[in-house]
């Protein structure tokens, strides 16, 4: 069925599917591009409309970058009609079970915690998981939507804080609220409250 | 150092690249029979592992990230990985002939062993540097080996005991090895530094 | 031979996971939910048909020597393509699957039906041979994904079945792919017997 091997067609023929195909993956990236980087563009704007109020501004062309324990945070500040509203925190830690926890954190214009978005993890399937819901559930004091991370001592009951942690799995319940925290002081560190995101720090310090 | 510390342990113990990560089952379930040669595979893996991360790093590195042509990554990778395989093979029967028979026959099985194209994309989305990939390389091929050496005790043992007829083979070997991934679980949440 | 038979060939009588063993690695790996397995299924049936049509085209003109290293490329090539595509249409399947897509390219099954199938046939029976193991890959996965997920979280396809606290959470973790896999080979290979 096949041909004979000789060195000419062997170099021929490899050359020649190599190039084809390479026209071909470069054609289809071409194509694909554009919905690539907007998917990830949109995952980005839906996960900062999820958490922060109204606003009317462009919290994408506006962010910037914070430098909290050595991680780069982006804060999204979000204004409606030129007031601050609020603000979203791509935050994240590397005291996960399983290394890093991304979160999309939103703060209210006083810091009080709005809401938030697990973009990624590596916490153990089906516990770790388990932040997306538990941390929003009004059930015992397992919620931390509308509280503030300098008045409300928000560490889990373990280390002597006012959370539930999550069912067996306190070290990613600890990583949780660490990336809270990280968002907190990226927040106000550009909000003129430099005292308590400094006592925030602090906490943060002894925690670890 | 400490990272470096840290890939260590992490590869080797908490992400075990078969019994946490599912790669390079293939090896792990076919030439684990015996010990010696899950030793022997074992041992191959590790040699062209490294390599083949640190000749795809720099490739990723001044190749295709210099030309803006990553999505060629899968292809160039698996054809590097082919190639030095057979070159390692040429090289290692001329160079050293009793390495060579230790290793000669696991050769060719390797470059269909996803443990090594997986090490070397993982490197690159992990944005580990040259010295840290290295690491990485070694202490998941090194992990892959503990895992294999292990699993292959416990099937010679196996191998002399009366077992259901339906489960014998590979029902027993995945459930042995299912109870090898639990006992591993215990590593989790382990941390250095 | 018969284009029907062709098709249940790669379902039944040489199903890739169940009977004939390969591509363990995705098996395993993204079969934590029945969504994931069908994701993964279907991907690589896209492989598989789309590289065994192309190589039973050319496979006449590949000298004997090159003809795997071609096969790679080959198959390489439309991993790459439906890597870019996920990434742009279905983003969360592709996050979920992850490392197991460009892996498909080492997928035994892939290589293996190219080499025993598409090298020896004409295209359109390729195509069928690619659709029936695709099949039959997709339904194991979907079916083993399944398992896990009900065993697990006490949900398939995120309907709730039983409640979730009944659920056995290492059947999502990694000891409970290997353990399930193992009992479904069992159930089979009973199922064989008889």
């Amino acid at each position: 069925m096949a041909k004979q091997s000789s060195f000419g067609n062997m170099l021929i023929v490899l050359t020649v599917i190599t190039v084809l195909v390479g026209a071909l993956l470069g054609y289809v990236y071409g194509i694909t591009a554009e919905p690539i980087a907007q998917a990830k563009k949109l995952k980005q704007e839906n996960a900062v409309k999820d958490v922060t109020p109204a606003f009317d501004n462009s919290p994408i062309d506006e962010q910037y970058t914070v430098t909290v324990n050595g991680m780069e945070l982006k804060v999204f500040p979000a204004t409606k009609e030129g007031e601050k509203v609020g603000a979203a925190v791509e935050s994240k830690t590397k005291n996960g079970f399983g290394g890093e926890v991304v979160i999309m954190v939103g703060f209210e214009a006083d810091g009080t915690i709005r809401n938030y978005r697990v973009l990624s993890h590596a916490e153990t399937p089906g516990l770790g998981s388990k932040m997306e819901e538990w941390f929003r559930t009004e059930r015992g004091s397992q919620s931390v939507l509308g509280k503030h991370p300098a008045k409300d001592n928000l560490t889990v009951k373990k280390d002597g804080g006012s959370v539930d942690a999550i069912t067996a799995a306190t070290i990613s319940s600890r990583a949780f609220l660490d990336v809270i925290a990280n968002a907190y002081t990226a927040y106000t560190n550009n909000n003129c409250d430099g005292a308590t995101g400094a006592t925030q720090q602090e906490k943060e310090a002894d925690h670890e | 150092m400490i990272t470096y510390i840290s890939i260590f342990i992490t590869a080797i113990f908490v992400n075990n690249i078969v019994l946490a990560q599912f790669l390079g089952i293939c090896p792990f379930l076919g030439v684990s029979k015996k010990v010696s040669t899950a030793t022997g595979m074992g041992a191959a893996v590790a040699f062209v592992m490294t390599i083949a991360t640190i000749c795809t790093y720099l490739l990723q590195k001044y190749l295709l990230d210099a030309f803006g042509i990553g999505f060629m990554q899968t292809i160039v990778f698996i054809l590097v990985i082919a190639a030095l395989v057979q070159m390692v093979e040429i090289i290692l029967k001329k160079v050293s002939p009793p390495l060579y028979q230790a290793l000669g026959v696991f050769l060719p099985l390797i470059t269909t062993n996803c443990a090594i194209l997986g090490v070397a994309i993982l490197v690159i989305q992990k944005e580990y540097t040259l010295l840290e990939s290295v690491v990485f390389a070694i202490s998941t091929a090194l992990g892959f080996m503990l895992a294999m050496v292990i699993f292959a005790g416990i099937r010679e043992q196996l191998s002399t005991t009366r077992i259901p007829k339906a489960l014998q083979g590979m029902p027993i070997a995945l459930i042995v090895a299912g109870l090898l991934a639990l006992a591993f679980m215990g590593f989790a949440g382990i941390k250095v530094g | 031979m018969n284009k029907l038979k062709i098709i249940l060939n790669g379902i039944i009588t040489e199903n890739p996971t169940f009977v004939l063993l390969l591509g363990m690695c995705p098996t395993l790996g993204t079969t934590s939910s029945a969504i994931n397995g069908l994701g993964m299924g279907l991907a690589t049936m896209f492989v598989l048909i789309c590289s065994n049509a192309v190589i039973a085209l050319i496979k006449n003109l590949i000298p004997d020597k090159v003809r795997i290293p071609s096969f790679i490329v080959v198959i390489a090539a439309f991993v790459t393509i439906l890597q870019m595509c996920m990434e742009a249409y279905v983003p969360a399947l592709y996050e979920s699957l992850g490392l197991f897509i460009p892996l498909i390219v080492v997928n035994c099954i892939v290589l293996g039906r190219a080499e025993s199938f598409a090298a020896k046939h004409n295209a359109f029976d390729s195509m069928l041979d690619g659709v029936g193991c695709g099949l039959g890959f997709t339904i194991a996965l979907t079916l083993l994904g399944s398992v896990r997920e009900l065993l697990g979280t006490g949900k398939i396809f995120n309907t709730a079945i039983f409640p979730e606290h009944f659920g056995a959470l290492v059947f999502v973790l990694a000891p409970g792919a290997f353990i399930a896999l193992g009992y479904l080979i069992v159930i089979v290979n009973k199922l064989k017997t008889k």
